[in-house]
Parts: C-alpha cells; sequence; structure tokens
C-alpha cells in the first residue's frame, strides 16, 4: 500500500472516508454507508489488496455482499454472496456463475489507518 | 464388390457429409487399394460446419467453420474442383463433365449434392433484400444489406428459421420477426405446449412471432417493403430471410435419369445405392427408408456405410433416431425417441414452470419400465442421459418424474451412465459407443477429454454428449481399481478426511495456517467453511476467535440465520423440549422487545426471526440471563434431541425419556460435524419422538435402551437401523461417542449420517464391527478425541456477549450504528413477515 499522505484530486472520483482499518476484518469484508449507498469494503490481507464493491447482490437484491466469504479463482480475488453463493470477481464485478449478473467496483485507498472509497 | 483395389471415386459435393464421407473413406481405406478420390463443390471453400453456421455473425470467421484445409485435400492426394459444379453424368461410360469442362471418369460415383433452401412461389420473391440462409455467401449478402435495413422477417418458424432470426437480432436489427404458416413454432420437434413455452421465451428476447400466417406477396418496388398476408394484414420490413424448409439438391440425378421421388430426393436402398449399381447418394440429397434425413448425425453415418461397402466391409443404413438438441437464442430445444406419443399408448410425464421457461415431458412405456420419447424447452441438461435411457431400454426407476425433475435427495436418478450396455451409442456424431470410450480409457490409457477427443473424436461434434464422456472415464477407472480422489478445490489437492488427519497430526489451529502448508492460493467459499468444519471438530475452539470468522458460512460467522431478506433467526437451544414457564416468558418478552415472528420449530424449539444483525448480541444477552444458551440452529452441528414425555407421566412409558434426551443433548451440544446432528429418544416402542427418523435415535425398552443411527427425514426419508440392543445408558453413549467420531472422521464434506453410511462399503454390519465390536482397535481413540471436545464446550454466543471486540462485529454498517435502510416486512396474522424477494 502506498504510505503517502497526500489524497489524490485529479481523478474522475470523490473520496470519501469509510471508516478505520480495524473495522475491517483481515481477509473478511465489512459495509459501509456512504453517500446513501451501501458499499462493501474487503481487507483481503493475505494478498494485501482492499476491494470495494455494491453491497447489493443483483440476484435477489440482498444487502449482504459484505458478509460474503472471499477467496480467489485461478488466482482471481472474487467475493461469494451468502444467500445463493453467487460469485463476483473482486477486480471487475463480474458473476462466475452467470454472465447476466454483474456488481460495481469502487476504487479503495488507505491512508494513515483510514480506509477510503472512490465514488 | 468384385475388386476393391484400384478404384476411382468421385465425390459430387464438398459439405458436410461429402467431406466426412472423403475422411472416413481414407480411414478404411486398406493398405493394399489404391483409390483415387475427385471431389467436385459448387462453392467456393472447402467444406465447412454448415450446422454451426450462425456463429458467423456471433465473431466466428469463415476459416474457423472450415472443416479441413485445402492442405489436408493435397496432402491426402484428393484432387478438389471448387466453384465447378458437375452438370453432366455419362452412366454408360462412367464419365462425368463439370462446368468448367473437366471430364473424368468414375467407377464409383457418390452424390452429395445435399440441399438448398426451399423458396416458396410468393410473388416479389424476386425483389432485393430477399434472402435465403444456407451458405456463407448468404450470410455474407444478409450481412452486408442488414447495415441499412431496420425491421426484418424470417418466413419459417422451423429450426433454420428461428437461427435465422437469430441471426438478425444478432446484426443489430431494430426489429425481428418470424413469420410461420403453421399453428406454432417447431411443430416437427416438440408438441403444442412445448412450442407455447419456446415462444415466449423468445418474445421475451424481442422476437415478434406470428402465427398461422400465410405470406400472399412481397410488396414495394426494386427493394421489399412489406408481406402482404392472406388475412389481410401487412408487416412492414425492409429485408425478409425466407427458410421456409430444404429442398433436395437432385436435379442433376433427374438429369442422368436416376430414380427419384416426385416430391424431391434421390431415392436409394439400404446401402445407399441409387438406381444405378455404381452410383451412391448420401446426405440431404438421398431418400432413404421414405424420408429425407435433413440431420448431421444420420449424414455422416450415411458416409460412414458407403465408405465402409467401397473398401470391403458390410454395413446398411438403418432407420434412423431423429432425437436432436439444440440451442436456440440461448434456449435448450430438444426431442427424443417418439415425442408425441400419446396415452393409452404411453404414461406421460410433464412438468411446466413458466418463470423459469422450463417445458418437460417424458413419454413412459404403460408398465412404466421404459423410456419411449421426450420433449426438453429451456433446460436440456439431461438431454444425453434420457437419449441413451430410451433407446437402450433401459429399465426405469421405480418414480419415473426423478428423471427430468432430479431425485429430491440430491442424488442422481437412475444407475447412471455406466449402466448403459457397451454398444450404447454415446457420441452421436462420430458413432462412439460406451464400450470403445471403456476400451480408450482402460486399453490406451486416454484418461482426460483432450486425449479422447484426439484419438477417437467423441465430443468433436455437437459437444452434447461431454458431459457422459466424463462420467464414462470417471466410472471406468472407479472400475479398474484407480483411485479417483475426492479433492476439496482448487485450493487444496486432498480430500476431506486426508486434510483432516493432516490438520490433526501437525496441530494446526487457523485456516492461514492450514492454506501456507498444505494449499495454495487463497481459497474460497468451499475450502474455507470446509478447514472451518474440521478446526472445531478436532479442537472446539471459538470459531470467531484468531482468523475463524471470516472462514465461518455466513451463519457460524453471526451465530443465525440468514433469512430472506437479510434479518436473522436466533433459536435457544431448549434441550429435551422442556422448558419452564418462566423461561417461556423470557422468550415471549424478547420477541415482543425486538419485534421478532416467533414459530414452533420441527424439532421442540421457538425459532424467532427477523432480528436484525445488529440487535442479535442484546437479544441473546437477554436470552443467556435467563438460562439460555445457543441453539446451533445456524451450524453443522448438533441441533436438538427431541423427546416423548416418557415414563414421568406416559402411562405407557418404560423408561425416562426426557431425562435421557437432556442428558445427550447436553453431552453433544456443541459438536461440530460434516453435517448437521440430529436425534431423539422414544420412551416406549411406540416411538412418539420419532427416534428412527434421526442421525442417532434412542428407543426404551424394558431392559434398557434401544440405539439406532443414521436415519434421515427431509426430502429422502431413511429409517435408522438398529446399532445395539438393550444397553444401559453408559453403553449407549459410548456407543454414540464412538459412532459420531467415526462419522466426523471419515464422511465427505457436507454428507448426513444416511449418505455416509449408503456409501459405506459393508454397510451396517461393517458400521457395526467398527462402533460395537471395535474391529480397527480405534473406539478407546475415538472415545477420547470426542471427550476432549465436551470438554472443552463453551456457549459461543456467552463469548460474543462476554467480548466487546467479538459484539463489535454484529453491526451491518462499519461506519453507523444504524441498521440497513433496506429490510422491509410485511403484516402476516398479527406478526410480520419477510417482503418477498423481486
Amino acid at each position: 500500500m502506498n504510505t503517502e499522505t497526500q489524497i489524490p484530486t485529479d481523478t474522475q472520483v470523490t473520496w470519501h472516508i469509510a471508516c478505520a482499518v480495524s473495522d475491517i476484518p483481515e481477509d473478511g469484508g465489512g459495509c459501509a454507508f456512504i453517500d446513501g449507498k451501501q458499499i462493501a469494503i474487503f481487507n483481503f490481507a493475505r494478498r494485501g489488496e482492499w476491494y470495494a464493491t455494491d453491497n447489493e447482490c443483483p440476484h435477489r437484491q440482498q444487502m449482504a455482499v459484505s458478509r460474503g466469504m472471499i477467496g480467489s479463482h485461478e488466482g482471481e480475488p472474487k467475493v461469494a454472496c451468502p444467500f445463493h453463493k453467487k460469485t463476483f470477481s473482486l477486480k471487475t464485478g463480474q458473476c462466475f456463475n452467470d454472465d447476466a449478473y454483474q456488481i460495481k467496483t469502487f476504487p479503495v485507498m488507505v491512508r494513515e489507518n483510514l480506509v477510503y472509497i472512490g465514488l | 464388390m468384385k475388386h476393391i483395389s484400384d478404384i476411382r471415386i468421385v465425390v459430387i459435393g464438398n459439405g458436410m457429409v461429402g467431406f466426412k464421407f472423403c475422411e472416413k473413406l481414407l480411414a478404411k481405406r486398406q493398405a493394399s487399394q489404391q483409390i483415387s478420390i475427385t471431389v467436385f463443390g459448387e462453392e467456393p471453400r472447402v467444406a465447412y460446419d454448415r450446422v454451426h453456421l450462425s456463429e458467423y455473425f456471433a465473431g466466428k470467421t469463415a476459416d474457423d467453420l472450415t472443416l479441413a484445409s485445402e492442405d489436408w485435400y493435397a496432402d491426402n492426394g484428393i484432387k478438389i474442383y471448387l466453384s465447378d459444379p458437375v452438370v453432366d453424368i455419362d452412366r454408360e461410360h462412367k464419365l462425368v463433365r463439370s462446368h468448367h469442362g473437366i471430364v473424368v471418369q468414375y467407377d464409383y460415383l457418390i452424390m452429395a449434392t445435399g440441399s438448398g433452401a426451399f423458396v416458396p412461389t410468393i410473388p416479389g420473391v424476386e425483389k432485393d433484400g430477399v434472402f435465403v440462409y444456407r451458405t456463407i455467401e448468404d450470410l455474407e449478402l444478409i450481412q452486408s444489406y442488414a447495415r441499412k435495413a431496420k425491421k426484418g422477417a424470417v418466413i419459417g418458424g422451423g429450426l433454420l428459421g428461428l437461427e435465422a432470426a437469430k441471426a438478425l437480432l444478432d446484426l443489430g436489427l431494430e426489429e425481428a420477426h418470424v413469420v410461420e404458416f403453421a399453428t406454432r413454432l417447431m411443430p416437427r420437434q416438440i408438441d403444442e405446449a412445448g412450442s407455447r413455452m419456446l415462444q415466449s421465451q423468445l418474445e421475451s428476447l424481442g422476437l415478434h412471432i406470428h402465427l398461422s400466417k400465410n405470406t400472399q406477396e412481397i410488396k414495394g418496388g426494386d427493394c421489399i417493403e412489406g408481406m402482404q398476408f392472406a388475412d389481410q394484414s401487412f408487416l412492414e420490413v425492409d429485408m425478409l430471410v425466407i427458410s421456409a424448409g430444404i429442398r433436395p439438391r437432385d436435379e442433376l440425378a433427374k438429369i442422368a435419369g436416376l430414380e427419384t421421388h416426385p416430391r424431391g430426393g434421390i431415392i436409394v436402398d439400404n446401402q445407399l445405392q441409387t438406381s444405378d449399381p455404381s452410383i451412391f447418394a448420401i446426405g440431404e440429397c438421398a431418400l432413404a427408408h421414405h424420408m429425407i434425413y435433413g440431420l448431421i448425425a444420420p449424414g455422416y453415418e450415411m458416409a460412414d456405410v458407403v465408405a465402409a461397402k467401397l473398401t470391403g466391409g458390410e454395413k446398411e443404413f438403418l432407420p434412423f433416431d431423429m432425437s436432436t438438441k439444440l440451442k436456440l437464442i440461448d434456449t435448450d430445444v430438444a426431442s427424443f425417441g417418439d415425442p408425441f406419443i400419446e396415452e393409452p399408448a404411453c404414461t406421460t410425464v410433464r412438468y411446466e414452470n413458466k418463470a423459469k421457461g422450463i417445458y418437460k415431458r417424458i413419454n413412459v412405456s404403460p408398465d412404466g419400465k421404459t423410456l419411449l420419447g421426450g420433449i426438453l424447452v429451456g433446460d436440456a441438461e439431461q438431454y444425453n442421459m434420457l437419449l441413451q435411457t430410451c433407446k437402450n431400454k433401459t429399465i426405469l426407476p421405480p418414480d419415473s418424474e426423478d428423471l427430468i425433475l432430479g431425485s429430491r435427495g440430491g442424488e442422481e436418478a437412475g444407475a447412471g451412465v455406466m449402466s448403459f450396455p457397451d454398444d450404447a451409442l454415446i457420441c452421436s456424431c462420430e458413432a462412439v459407443t460406451k464400450g470403445m470410450l471403456c476400451h480408450e480409457v482402460s486399453e490406451k490409457g486416454n484418461h482426460t477429454i483432450d486425449t479422447i477427443k484426439k484419438s477417437c473424436k467423441a465430443g468433436t461434434g455437437c459437444g452434447g454428449c461431454i458431459p457422459m464422456v466424463k462420467d464414462i472415464i470417471t466410472g471406468t477407472l472407479k472400475q479398474n481399481g484407480v483411485y479417483v480422489r475426492n479433492v476439496v478445490c482448487e485450493h487444496f489437492d486432498y480430500s476431506r478426511q486426508e486434510l483432516l488427519d493432516l490438520v490433526k497430526m501437525n496441530g494446526l489451529k487457523t485456516y492461514g495456517n492450514v492454506l501456507d502448508t498444505f494449499g495454495k492460493g487463497d481459497g474460497c467459499e468451499t475450502c474455507k467453511p470446509l478447514v472451518a468444519s474440521l478446526l472445531a471438530s478436532l479442537w472446539n475452539e471459538s470459531i470467531l476467535q484468531k482468523d475463524r470468522a471470516p472462514i465461518q458460512d455466513s451463519n457460524d460467522r453471526y451465530l443465525a440465520n440468514i433469512q430472506k431478506g437479510g434479518t436473522y433467526s436466533v433459536v435457544p437451544r431448549i434441550p429435551g423440549g422442556e422448558v419452564t414457564p418462566e423461561k417461556l416468558i423470557v422468550i415471549g418478552q424478547v420477541a415482543q422487545r425486538y419485534g421478532l415472528y416467533t414459530k414452533i420449530t420441527g424439532g421442540q424449539r421457538i425459532d424467532l426471526f427477523g432480528a436484525h444483525l445488529g440487535d442479535l448480541p442484546e437479544i441473546w444477552e437477554a436470552l443467556i440471563n435467563a438460562g439460555f444458551e445457543s441453539g446451533h440452529a445456524y451450524g453443522k452441528s448438533l441441533r436438538t434431541v427431541k423427546s416423548c414425555v416418557g415414563s414421568t407421566w406416559c402411562r405407557f412409558g418404560v423408561q425416562d425419556s426426557v431425562s435421557f434426551a437432556i442428558e445427550v443433548e447436553n453431552r453433544y451440544k456443541g459438536l461440530r460435524s460434516p453435517h448437521k446432528l440430529k436425534s431423539a429418544v422414544s420412551g416406549c416402542i411406540r416411538e412418539c419422538a420419532e427416534a428412527q427418523s434421526k442421525d442417532f435415535g434412542i428407543i426404551a425398552t424394558e431392559k434398557g435402551w434401544n440405539l439406532y443411527v443414521c436415519g434421515n427425514g427431509g426430502s429422502k426419508p431413511q429409517h435408522a437401523q438398529l446399532l445395539a440392543t438393550d444397553v444401559d445408558k453408559e453403553t449407549c453413549l459410548r456407543l454414540i461417542d464412538r459412532f459420531l467420531m467415526f462419522y466426523i472422521k471419515t464422511a465427505d464434506p457436507l454428507a448426513r449420517t444416511a449418505t455416509w453410511l449408503n456409501k459405506m462399503e459393508g454397510g451396517m454390519s461393517y458400521l457395526k464391527a467398527v462402533v460395537v465390536d471395535d474391529v480397527l482397535g480405534i473406539a478407546a481413540e475415538l472415545e477420547s478425541d470426542l471427550q476432549q471436545l465436551i470438554d472443552v464446550y463453551q456457549c459461543e454466543w456467552k463469548e460474543v456477549v462476554d467480548n466487546p471486540e467479538l459484539r463489535k462485529r454484529f453491526s451491518h454498517f462499519v461506519n453507523t450504528p444504524a441498521k440497513d435502510p433496506s429490510i422491509q416486512f410485511e403484516e402476516m396474522r398479527e406478526q410480520k413477515r419477510a417482503k418477498e424477494w423481486a
């Protein structure tokens, strides 16, 4: 992770403080309420990576992606919705089990123990 | 065939069947045989895969569709003339003459002229913008015209017509219409109900379907502008594809004086010989058994019959099965055997699911023993299995509906592909039988689908047989005693049982350690809960401590059952179903305070539904203060030990079943296992607690207790079997200890005890030998392993309630204490229920 304290301002996104690093369990997820939206945030500690996606699973419109298990499929990081185990790429949001489903992904930045999400 | 060496063969037509004939002839040619082959093709390119023609619009190139390159013909000594159809046959001198004037002599002539599109005589059919759908050239013309077109129509609602309509959609037309003369789509393959289901699926994808429409005239100037129908209606379109059927290309045969049918087709016998014994006809130009076979598999079979005959073999072309499976615009459609046979000649089972667009029909013989035919729309996954069951007259299971619905106990209906006879045709495109596949696996060492494809071509045609080929590979390896390992997932190359031993021997206690030591990658939703269960079964440490919380299934992670809408349900333990009025009042108060829907469960407990994630710790704090513990309704672990009231109140009871049930439940509570565990204790032979439907059940006798194991309720009920008779309590518990630990150590993931026993070699007598007679000498170890788990038991909800760090995790949001605003309830019978999901 980049340790600079400067927050980039030149990009298209607006950065929001989501939570503290310790609010998200290692190799697990949590949900933040940002700008009226539910965002699932994942601390993929094993890979040293952070991801953020929609919290809503498009299959049954359930707000539960953040409670899903994360892992990898042939190296691609993914999350499984706890309701019916639809799995989604954390990089692209594409559903592995059904091409029709897709979740949004968002950029994540970690600065001084705070997690920022770009919307 | 008098002399089979040094023969000259001319093939007219270089379509799929003409090509396959050349391929088969080369393969069957005997070493001593000198065969010269000359091929004349009308099209400018060598044979290509016409079956998958519409993939041309989905991005495949003409080269992708080519069956073999021009080099292949040259390398095999085949002389090929393209764009040069044969125009004359001199049967007397056995000569053919081509359009460009090439004259070739033959000993045998193969007519593989195929078919053309049937174009009905409609006024205006010659206008620009009207096409047929047959060759790559047709597709190129359609493609370039479609760039300036907005509305397109297809005449013909059969297989090819619907393919053409898909092509119009793929080409980006705003509207695509299908115009069919008959009252429904695909009338030759599927029945009325199947047609309706297909129609509604296609309509939902944007196709406009017009039935019972007779096109009277194609209107417009030089270009098509619309279609006038006999019922006076009019459809405005700017391009039209005619796909109203095929017409055998028999014009050359007619000129040559060969016998043809008035409605088209070169008449051939069982050897595919025409009225001239030196001339054969194969594929869609041939009329065999009074019909034109418009499918690829019978065409290939015809090629095989003639190739065999010309190389000294003997083979007949028999009436060919017209079963077919295809994917039309993402909708599976299949029919097999006799799809249309009606009662009383058969018993028909139908399944229809409009929401999912699925229609299935099977026709079973009146005695219920064999499958006669059927239709599948929307889901044709079972097609190959059904087709083989039908063809081989395999005896059906007693509940034939399982064939299309799947057996609802989780295991596949029927005995599977390994029960088929050796001559069962598995790949009908390449005529590969089960016996040939078994030979490939056993004798030639081809153990993967790729090597099988290379060596015998099975699965290289339509690909529909690949799942069955895989089953045959696995089944044959198993029969040969090759150990087929049932590994966990891509991250662990071990079975559950192997991994359990490794984790135990190495004393590993976290997922990270297990993955680092025995796995690879980052884990997944399969191996994480599996390892979580192993760790719990081995050490029984808190499942939420260290790195273990995020590897639990969602229910275990929040120690509650996630329900529709995202709320959770709460089940306090009520051992044996015994509860004091004071405790009942607390449950009522908690339900009132948190607005929970309340219901008695099937296991003599109370389930409280609709709890917000953030309320769970407070709810449990209240319950624990009143003396309740976690009921583990969320875990793969001991659920409930049901009891009848027994000898304390019942006038028939012979033992105190409630007291024993409470003792049993308290002994095994919190025990995590490959799947959930249920139990019951009955106070007499009347068996009011239904102990024989449980994983382990106890029934009182005059002298003690009878212990039954491996029963199951649910979708596939199975009675428990007697393990021990008239034992005292201590012996009974000792046997249960051994039984449960043996199950935990040896079962597959998510296998209930009944399934575990059903798969166990030696069955109940083996289980008895291990658990009761201790033939393996492991009884003491099993008992002590279990005792260790009992000794460290703690209520996991109490741990959370007392631990602020763990409590913090029970919040929907990490950045606000607010509850999930998307959760909604509806009123029902003075309580609430989850809002129905979309």
